[in-house]
Order: C-alpha cells, then sequence, then structure tokens
C-alpha cells in the first residue's frame, strides 16, 4: 500500500502550507480554496535553489493560469501541478498523490513521475 | 631648465630637480628645455587646461570628454572639492549635505581620464610660453586656455566691513562660517535685497536668527521687478518676519550696544546686529585676464567674441567671467551655452553664442516671484497690463508688444503658476490671444497654454538646451517616464526652474499617446497600493478573500497577499495570525521570526530603546544557552538569537515573554528600532533624555505595519551618537526640544534625513510623527522606504510640511485618530500567540512525527554554532544510514 494516512483534514491550514514525514521524505501539503472548491495539493517541501526545506511555509497563489506556491527563501515560484519552477523551468520539484477520505489527508509517497513511469 | 620624467596616462608625476608639474604628450621621454617640450606637445594630442572647476567649467569638461574621449583635459580647481550646485547651495543649511550637492565625483574624474587639482588657484598666464603658474609655483602648458573663473561676492568699501561675522555667501566654505557665526550670533543683517540677498536672508531666518535686509535701491529686486512688484514682495517678506529696509546706504560698520555690531546709515539712523552678511552683487575673476593683456570690459568681465574667444584666440572664457556684448549673465543656463560653445569651437564645430534668455522663476522666503524678458517695459511703444489682489497679495504685470501680437516681458509676485505658459510665448515669439489679459486674470476660462501647442522647436530647459522635440524623440526611443526622460535628456537636472514645464510636456504627450500610466501592484489587483488601502477602508474590508472577490482577480500571489495584510493590520490592527490572515503572511510575519538561509529561524526581542536590565540581559544568555543559540548584537541595539528550530520557537518566546519581553517584529515591515544614545542623564554633553524618548516612542510606535520597515532614532544633542539622521525618523535634542529629521535611511542606498522641523516640544514632536507615518502607510507604494516615497511626493519635502505642519490638506486631525486607534489596540503577537492552541498547531516542523528537520545541521566557530556548509553537511549525512525507500508501483496499489 503505497497511501499513507497523514493527518486530519482540520490540520490543514487554508490558503496556506503543513509538512510531513513520510519514509524520510518532507512533503509539503496545501489546501487552497478555488472557486469555492477546496483542493489539496502535495509537492516536496525541499526548494532545490534555496537548498532548505522550507517550502510549506511559502505563500501560495496564481501566476496567470497556475497554481504555484512561491519559495520564502528567494520567491521562485513553483507550480503546484506539475513540480516545475516558473523562474528556471529545468528545476522540477516532486509532485505527490494526495487524497482525503473520511476526513483525513492520505499522502502517496511515490513521486507522481515515477508513477508515470510505471503505469 | 632640464628636466626628466615619464608619465603613463592618467598618472601623476612629478619632475626631479624642479619640483614642478607638467603635463606633456603620453609615454615620452624628454630631456629639453621647456619650450623644446612644449614643441613635442603640439605635435601630440592638444593640451586643453581650464581654469576653474564651477558649475560652468565642469559642464565645459563633461561636455568635452562627451564629444572627444581622446581629449587631453586637466583642470585646475580654485576650491577644495570638485563642481557642486551652486544653484541649489542654499539646500545646505536644510539638509542636503556637501556629498549631495556635488556634481561629480574625483572618482568620475579619474574613470574619464581627467587630470585635476584641487586647492589649485592660478596666479599668472604667461601667453608668450602658453603656460599658467599657481600659487604654490606649479607650472601647467597649454594649447588652448579656458577661462571658467565666475565671480566672487562684492564687498562695499564700508569701514568696518573685515571685522569677523562680516561675511558673504558664495562658497561652500562660506556657508560653513555663516553657520558656525549663526550660532553664537541672535540677530543678522544682508546688505543688499536683490535675488541673492533674499536668498541669503532665507538662509539667515532657517538659521534661527532675527534677519534684516538692507536694500541702497528704493525697492527689493530692482533688476527683475518693476516698482509695483518689488513693493508687493516687500510686503509679503515683511510679513514672514524679516524686516525691509529700503533707500538705506551703510556707512560704517562700528561696535554695537545691544548686539556685536551697529551698521549707521546715511540718514542718521541705524540698526543692531551680530552678523553682516553682504550680498550687493558680483564681480568676475578677470584679474588673471587683465594681468596678462587680456582685454577686459570698463566695469570688469573678460571680454568674448560669439566663440567665447578673449582677445587672445587660444584663450576662452566662459560662464560668469565672460563679458559679451557688455553683459555678464549671472545665471547658470548661459553659462552652460558658452561652454558648449567652446566645446563644438574646439570639436571643429560651428556653434555661435547669441546672448541667452535671463527670465528666472523662483521661490523666495516662500514667496513666489518670477521675472520674464523686458520687465521694464522699456521697449518703445510696449504696453502693460496690470493685475494686483491686494488680498491675496498677487501681482501679475504683462508687457505686451505695442500691436498687442507678442509678449515682451512680464513680473509675477505671490503666483507664477502663469510663469510657464508666459515664458513660452514670449521665448517662442508665439501670437497672443485676442485678450491678452487673460494670459493673467485668476480663474479667467482661458486655459492655460497647453504645452502640447508648444511648437517642438520651442526650448523647454535652457541649461540643457532640450527643446520640446528632443523629449518628444526620446518618448519615441522608448523612455517614458519622467526619470528616464531626464537621466536621456539632462532635461531638467540643472537649475531645476523648467520641472513643471517637462512634466506637463510629458504628461500630455502621454496622453495624446494613449498611454494610461499603470501603477498596479500586481496580475490580481489592477490597484497601486494607495488606491487598495482605500479600497478597504471605505469599503470596510476585513479579509483577503473579500478584497479579491470584490476588486481582484486570480487567486493573489506573493506579493498582493503580504501587502493586503499589511493594508489590513494597518487599517483594523486584527491579530495578524488570525485565521484569515494566515496565507497572506510571508513565513516570517507567519512564525513571528526571521527565517534564515538554512529554514531555521532567529528571534529578537524588543529591547524599547536599546535600555535593559542586568536581570533581562541574563534571561537571555540563559535562553541562548539552554536552546544552543548563536547571539549578536544587532545595529539597532538589540540581540539577535540565531539558529533556533520552527518548533522550538514557542518555547523560546514562553521563556521570553513570562520574563516580561514583547516581540521586537524584526520579522515584519513596520517598526523595527528606536535607537538612542544614554544622553543628559549621564552624558556630560546632552541637553535632554534622549533614552526616555526613545523608549516613549518605541512603546508608541511598536508592531505598526507600514510599506517597508521603519528605523528610528534619538540623539541626546547635535553631537548626534545615535546616528538619527541616516533613520526614516531621526530625533535630535536641542536646548529648547527637539528638532525632527526625516526620510533618511542606511542600506543599499543611503540618504541623510532632511531637517524637518526644529525645536518642537514632545507633544507636537509626537503629533507630526504621527501625521507622518499615518501619511505614508496611507499612501506610499509596496516596499517604499519613507525617503523614496518622500522623493515622489509632487512637492517633495515642501509639500510634506504644507500637509503635515499647516495642513492644507485638512489631514491632521484624521490622521491622528487613525494613529491614536493603532496604538490603542496594540497587543504583542508572541504573547497571542502562546495563548493560542490552534496557531501553536503550526510551529510543528511535520503534523505527523515529533523529528527535526535533519537538513538544520550546525557546527561550531568561535565558541558558538553556525550553519554548516553543504560539503560538512555531506559528510555528517555519510555516518547515518541511509534507509532504502521501498518502492511500490501503482499497479501492486490498484
Ligand atoms: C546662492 C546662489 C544662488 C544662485 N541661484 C541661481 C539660480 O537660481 N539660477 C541660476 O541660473 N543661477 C543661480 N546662481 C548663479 C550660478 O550659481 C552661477 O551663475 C554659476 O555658478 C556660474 O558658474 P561659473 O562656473 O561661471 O562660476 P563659479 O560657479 O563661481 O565657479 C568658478 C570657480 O572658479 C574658481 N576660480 C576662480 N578663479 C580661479 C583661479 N584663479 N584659479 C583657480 N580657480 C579659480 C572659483 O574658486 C570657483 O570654484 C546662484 C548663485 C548663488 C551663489
Ligand atoms: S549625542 Fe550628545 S548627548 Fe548623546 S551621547 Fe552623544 S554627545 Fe552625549
Ligand atoms: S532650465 Fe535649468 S534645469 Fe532645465
Amino acid at each position: 500500500m503505497a497511501w499513507t494516512d497523514i493527518c486530519a483534514f482540520e490540520d490543514l491550514v487554508e490558503n496556506s502550507g503543513i509538512c510531513a514525514l513520510l519514509n524520510g521524505q518532507q512533503i509539503a501539503v496545501f489546501l487552497l480554496e478555488l472557486q469555492g472548491e477546496q483542493q489539496i495539493y502535495a509537492v516536496g517541501n525541499y526548494d532545490p535553489l534555496g537548498k532548505a526545506n522550507v517550502l510549506s511555509r511559502g505563500i501560495v497563489g496564481s501566476v496567470g493560469e497556475q497554481i504555484v506556491v512561491a519559495s520564502p527563501l528567494y520567491k521562485q515560484h513553483f507550480d503546484l501541478t506539475s513540480g516545475q519552477c516558473l523562474e528556471q523551468p529545468e528545476v522540477v520539484i516532486p509532485v505527490y498523490g494526495v487524497k482525503l477520505q473520511q476526513g483525513r489527508v492520505w499522502l502517496n509517497a511515490i513521486k507522481q513521475d515515477q508513477q508515470a513511469s510505471a503505469a | 631648465m632640464t628636466v626628466h620624467g615619464q608619465r603613463s596616462p592618467g598618472s601623476d608625476y612629478c619632475l626631479s630637480g624642479s619640483g614642478l608639474g607638467f603635463f606633456y604628450g603620453q609615454n615620452l621621454v624628454v630631456e629639453s628645455a621647456a619650450k623644446g617640450l612644449k614643441d613635442i606637445t603640439m605635435q601630440q594630442t592638444k593640451q586643453i587646461l581650464v581654469i576653474g572647476n564651477g558649475m560652468v567649467g565642469h559642464h565645459f569638461v563633461d561636455q568635452l570628454r562627451a564629444k572627444d574621449p581622446s581629449a587631453q583635459i586637466t583642470v585646475l580647481c580654485g576650491e577644495a572639492q570638485l563642481a557642486y550646485d551652486r544653484v541649489h547651495l542654499s539646500g545646505y543649511f536644510s539638509g542636503t549635505s556637501a556629498e549631495q550637492l556635488a556634481l561629480t565625483t574625483e572618482e568620475a574624474y579619474q574613470a574619464a581620464n581627467i587630470q585635476y587639482r584641487l586647492n589649485c588657484w592660478v596666479e599668472q598666464i604667461n601667453r608668450e610660453q602658453q603656460l599658467v603658474v599657481t600659487s604654490q609655483g606649479g607650472q601647467f602648458y597649454y594649447d588652448e586656455l579656458v577661462l571658467a573663473t565666475g565671480s566672487y561676492a562684492f564687498v562695499p568699501p564700508i569701514p568696518g566691513n573685515d571685522q569677523p561675522h562680516c561675511l558673504v555667501y558664495r562658497t561652500l566654505q562660506d556657508l560653513d562660517a555663516i553657520a558656525q557665526s549663526a550660532a553664537v550670533s541672535k540677530v543678522g543683517v544682508v546688505i543688499g535685497g536683490g535675488l541673492l540677498g533674499l536668498e541669503a536672508a532665507n538662509a539667515l531666518k532657517q538659521l534661527g536668527l532675527q534677519t534684516h535686509v538692507v536694500e541702497f535701491a528704493p525697492q527689493l529686486m530692482a533688476v527683475q521687478l518693476d516698482q509695483g512688484g518689488g513693493q508687493m514682495l516687500s510686503q509679503k517678506i515683511s510679513e514672514l518676519g524679516v524686516q525691509v529696509h529700503t533707500g538705506k546706504a551703510t556707512q560704517a560698520i562700528v561696535a554695537g550696544a545691544e548686539c556685536r555690531y551697529q551698521l549707521q546709515f546715511a540718514d542718521g539712523e541705524s540698526l543692531e546686529t551680530d552678523l553682516v552678511l553682504f550680498s550687493a552683487g558680483i564681480r568676475p575673476y578677470d584679474q588673471l585676464a587683465r594681468s596678462c593683456g587680456l582685454a577686459v570690459g570698463d566695469r570688469g568681465g573678460v571680454v568674448v567674441n560669439d566663440q567665447c574667444q578673449t582677445s587672445d584666440p587660444h584663450i576662452y572664457a566662459i560662464g560668469e567671467c565672460a563679458l559679451w556684448q557688455q553683459k555678464i549673465f549671472g545665471l547658470v543656463a548661459p553659462g552652460y551655452q558658452m561652454a558648449r560653445v567652446v566645446v563644438s569651437q574646439l570639436t571643429g564645430g560651428g556653434h555661435k553664442f547669441s546672448g541667452a534668455d535671463m527670465s528666472t522663476k523662483l521661490k523666495l522666503l516662500g514667496v513666489e516671484v518670477g521675472s520674464i524678458g523686458d520687465a521694464h517695459a522699456r521697449t518703445p511703444g510696449a504696453l502693460s497690463y496690470v493685475f494686483t489682489d491686494p488680498r491675496a497679495q498677487v501681482y501679475k504685470k504683462m508687457v505686451v508688444s505695442k500691436d498687442g501680437k507678442r509678449l515682451l516681458g512680464a513680473v509675477l509676485v505671490g503666483d507664477t503658476s502663469n510663469y510657464d505658459s508666459l515664458l513660452q510665448y514670449a521665448l517662442n515669439d508665439m501670437l497672443l490671444p485676442k485678450q491678452p489679459e487673460q494670459l493673467i486674470l485668476p480663474a479667467a476660462s482661458g486655459a492655460p497654454l497647453a504645452a502640447l501647442t508648444l511648437p517642438n522647436s520651442a526650448t523647454i530647459c535652457s541649461c540643457h538646451n532640450v527643446a520640446k522635440g528632443d523629449i518628444v524623440a526620446a518618448m519615441d526611443s522608448g523612455c517614458c517616464d519622467l526619470a528616464s526622460i531626464k537621466s536621456c535628456t539632462k532635461a531638467s537636472t540643472g537649475c531645476g526652474g523648467c520641472t513643471a514645464l517637462l512634466k506637463s510636456v510629458v504628461d500630455d504627450e502621454l496622453k495624446s499617446r494613449g498611454v494610461e500610466v499603470k501603477n498596479h501592484l500586481c496580475e490580481h489587483f489592477a490597484y497601486s497600493r494607495q488606491e487598495l488601502l482605500h479600497l478597504v477602508q471605505v469599503g470596510g474590508i476585513k479579509t483577503f478573500s473579500e478584497l479579491l472577490s470584490r476588486h481582484g482577480q486570480g487567486l493573489g500571489c506573493d506579493i498582493c497577499k503580504p501587502t493586503v495584510g499589511s493594508i489590513l493590520a494597518s487599517s483594523w490592527n486584527d491579530y495578524v495570525l488570525k485565521k484569515p490572515h494566515v496565507g497572506l503572511q510571508d513565513t516570517n510575519d507567519t512564525f513571528l521570526a526571521n527565517m534564515q538561509k538554512d529554514g531555521s529561524y532567529s528571534v529578537v526581542p524588543r529591547i524599547a530603546g536599546g535600555e535593559i536590565t542586568a536581570e533581562k540581559l541574563l534571561v537571555i544568555g540563559q535562553v541562548a544557552l539552554d536552546f544552543n543559540l548563536y547571539t549578536k548584537i544587532t545595529g539597532g541595539q538589540r540581540i539577535d538569537l540565531f539558529g533556533a528550530r520552527l518548533e522550538q520557537l514557542p518555547a523560546i518566546w514562553q521563556r521570553l515573554v513570562d520574563a516580561g519581553f514583547e516581540t521586537g517584529h524584526a520579522y515584519g515591515k513596520s517598526l523595527r528600532t528606536v535607537k538612542s544614545c544614554v544622553g543628559s542623564t549621564w552624558c556630560r554633553y546632552g541637553v535632554q533624555d534622549s533614552v526616555g524618548q526613545a523608549i516613549a516612542i518605541e512603546n508608541r510606535y511598536k508592531g505598526l505595519r507600514a510599506p517597508h520597515k521603519i528605523k528610528m532614532a534619538v540623539s541626546g544633542c547635535t553631537r548626534e551618537c545615535a546616528e538619527a539622521q541616516s533613520k526614516d525618523i531621526g530625533i535630535i535634542a536641542t536646548e529648547n526640544g527637539w528638532n525632527l529629521y526625516v526620510c533618511g535611511n542606511g542600506g543599499m542606498r543611503p540618504r541623510h534625513a532632511d531637517l524637518f522641523a526644529t525645536d518642537l516640544d514632545t507633544d507636537t514632536l509626537i503629533r507630526y510623527i504621527d501625521r507622518i507615518l499615518m501619511l505614508y502607510i496611507r499612501t506610499a507604494d509596496r516596499l517604499q522606504r519613507t525617503s523614496v516615497w518622500m522623493e515622489k511626493l509632487d512637492g517633495g519635502l515642501d509639500y510634506l510640511r504644507k500637509v503635515i505642519i499647516d495642513d492644507e490638506l485638512g489631514l491632521a486631525a484624521e490622521l491622528e485618530n487613525q494613529m491614536a486607534a493603532l496604538v490603542n489596540t496594540y497587543a504583542c503577537e508572541w504573547k497571542a500567540t502562546l495563548d493560542d492552541p490552534q496557531a501553536l498547531k503550526r510551529f510543528r516542523q511535520f503534523v505527523n512525527s515529533p523529528d527535526a528537520d535533519e537538513n538544520i545541521v550546525f557546527v561550531e566557530e568561535r565558541s558558538q554554532i553556525r550553519p554548516a556548509t553543504a560539503e560538512e553537511k555531506r559528510q555528517w549525512l555519510q555516518q547515518i544510514p541511509i534507509t532504502e525507500l521501498p518502492v511500490t508501483t501503482l499497479a501492486e496499489e490498484n
């Protein structure tokens, strides 16, 4: 089973992030409200440009159509669905599967690119 | 004479034996008589020697270098520093520093390969040998010599005029002497009621002296104004507290009874004063020209032709020392024109000097005065229109040609709003409207001359000879704001007289191009910060999502969210971590600490005014020891504790709050610290209790959210140990109260604060600071420090004074009330956080594990911790076994 129960839905902070530890990996989990609907995103917590585990503490928002988090260190933006850095497209952070079940937040420890290649 | 020497480009050198400096062609080894040396030079690049580095001399050098990058230029500068802005010299008394007045720097001259000597006074010109001799005995050869020696203040031959405290107003040194003298004087008299005399009177008044102006003629500013204008000016100035004495011939300066001196007038009356400032006209520095046989005018001045050549074709004269068609031009713009003429002559061009317009517009002692062209209606057949408003004390006169079609001149006192239009009519010989009087009548429907209707050839800036066409061309090539147009065309960077006209030309031009000047915060809000603040306050909007749904689009971003967070905080002072505001804050505001490069935080408790008890110091020390934090004293007189992990912050703050500390807001765009010196309590020089004041002020404004951080300081006397003049708000104690300085800062672009008001009592001081800060919060752009904010205000410091001190906008009470509301609702955010279990939940590294972030690693250095480098971390991580990740596949999972 790759899905792991991380925390209660109430532990998430609306329009902001928290961090979970899963098999030694730090994962940033964000709760956003999009047109009245709540949406959860999960990406790596490590900022490869600032070289520190800080992305869960960044500000979330949108740039054009893209939903992003801005690193609190040097303010680069990372797309929450693709993991791509807007300022330096060659830099991509891992994106994780996340789901809400019976009021609990579940994470899939497998990075989505691995999932894709495995499929 | 035999000389030896070798010179490399740009270097300085001395020739053995003689001790004299010589300049000659590059990289030559010379062993010859001086004359032979010059012959060699002739075959090399021409040596251009400039005497005097005033405004005009500098403009010449600057323009020549731009036209001819290889010209050999040497400048002999009689003053102790390179050229500075004499036109704005008076700014020196209202806070502009010598550095800010400087027109160039030694580094810039070096970089442009311009040789220069400071404190180098030329005594003699030897035209035969084409060399000049300085007072130190140095000799400099020239192929072409440029006299830019300017002029000196004329001191009338009155017995007693050479005593101490009898001064003139011309150089930075003069101003230092005046300031020194004013410090030990109570009354000051300016002798001479011309343009410069009134400016000098203003300076004396600013220095706090009881000020008088004594004028020989029956009216003030007799050169520029007619009798009616002169009278109106006297009246207005007298009401401003400067006593005007016209028609007075001073005969002697003798010892006084109540003051240091007594002026004795020809009519038998007298006037007591401590300081005498002569401003009775200027005289050209023409002794050099005179003694080497050049033609000079009967009343002084080096005679020049249209090429600005003197009677010796290898010697030119420009600026205030030059006499052209029996005229000396005492303004900077004509001097700059002459400089450009000589540059053109030396680089093969054919520009000629054809006279200059002497119109002036200025503000003397707060009174607007303008004079254009034939102000005295001396042209035969000229007709005058005069308008006087005795209540508002405005006097306007317009001189038109016999046929009523052309404007010949004008006099404006008390209101110069028509100046730019009138000047353009006069300069461009434009046809006047059918009823020309409309141009000076108040509230006439005849709109002021729109800049759009000016011909492209109209000169906008006469200092730098910029026509409207040049500005349009600059805008065509992509400059679209004032700043870039200024730096590209140089317009408005001389005397500054054309600033308003330039702005209206640019604005009109932008409008006609359909450009809307945008100041949008980001893609989510098509509003500036100021507009958003207005929307929030008027609409009573309390949350970001409400503002976004009513006035924005998208989800917001890291630019608009913190900005709106700050606007909400300064409007309603809600606890910043209240649920709807959490996602708006930068991480530093969210966790009430400053994130460092490795993701750890630093902690700064408030130490108001830098005063701390031994007990509290021990608490900080013990906390640092217990949590293994790195400690450092900050520039703001407090203590920064580094290396706290996110999850440690609440425990650390619990200890600090228990001991009576509050948050220092080091993380916020808000008031940081109020630095202070020990002041009169301990210091033998102190005149007020600067520490007490600093603590009171810091406690008043702590927690105040603003567009950017705010720093303040209080010094106990003028020695200024707290460096208050480098702060947004600086306060310096005086015998009588407090001097308030505003809008300074250190950092990347340091700026000295401007003196805003003097000798305030504490009440007034606080009221002014309340108003300034609140206005700043209400109107500044995002991340705009007070300095830039103030510079961008239309009207700058003067405008700020009008709004804050004179309350011209009628805003003062509202600003004070808003500040009072914020002050009254202050609460320490850390205390509130510790009391809120929901907020505390955020202070853990992981929602699902008590582990710590293993990427935060410290090593020891100088007996304290510091973050490990990447290499150190790699080594450290290698020592712990890495558990392999279980790889599961999608197939498995389904
Ligand atoms: C207080 C004040 C306000 C003014 N306001 C305005 C204004 O609003 N608008 C305006 O257009 N003009 C104004 N002026 C006039 C303007 O400053 C002058 O027109 C301008 O500075 C003239 O420049 P210059 O280079 O010819 O002479 P200066 O600026 O006087 O420079 C001449 C330099 O040559 C040096 N020198 C002289 N003789 C020798 C020598 N033998 N050897 C070496 N060096 C020598 C002098 O020391 C001086 O540094 C003002 C002047 C003053 C004093
Ligand atoms: S500023 Fe004045 S009062 Fe304060 S420490 Fe310095 S000398 Fe003393
Ligand atoms: S006219 Fe002097 S700066 Fe433009």
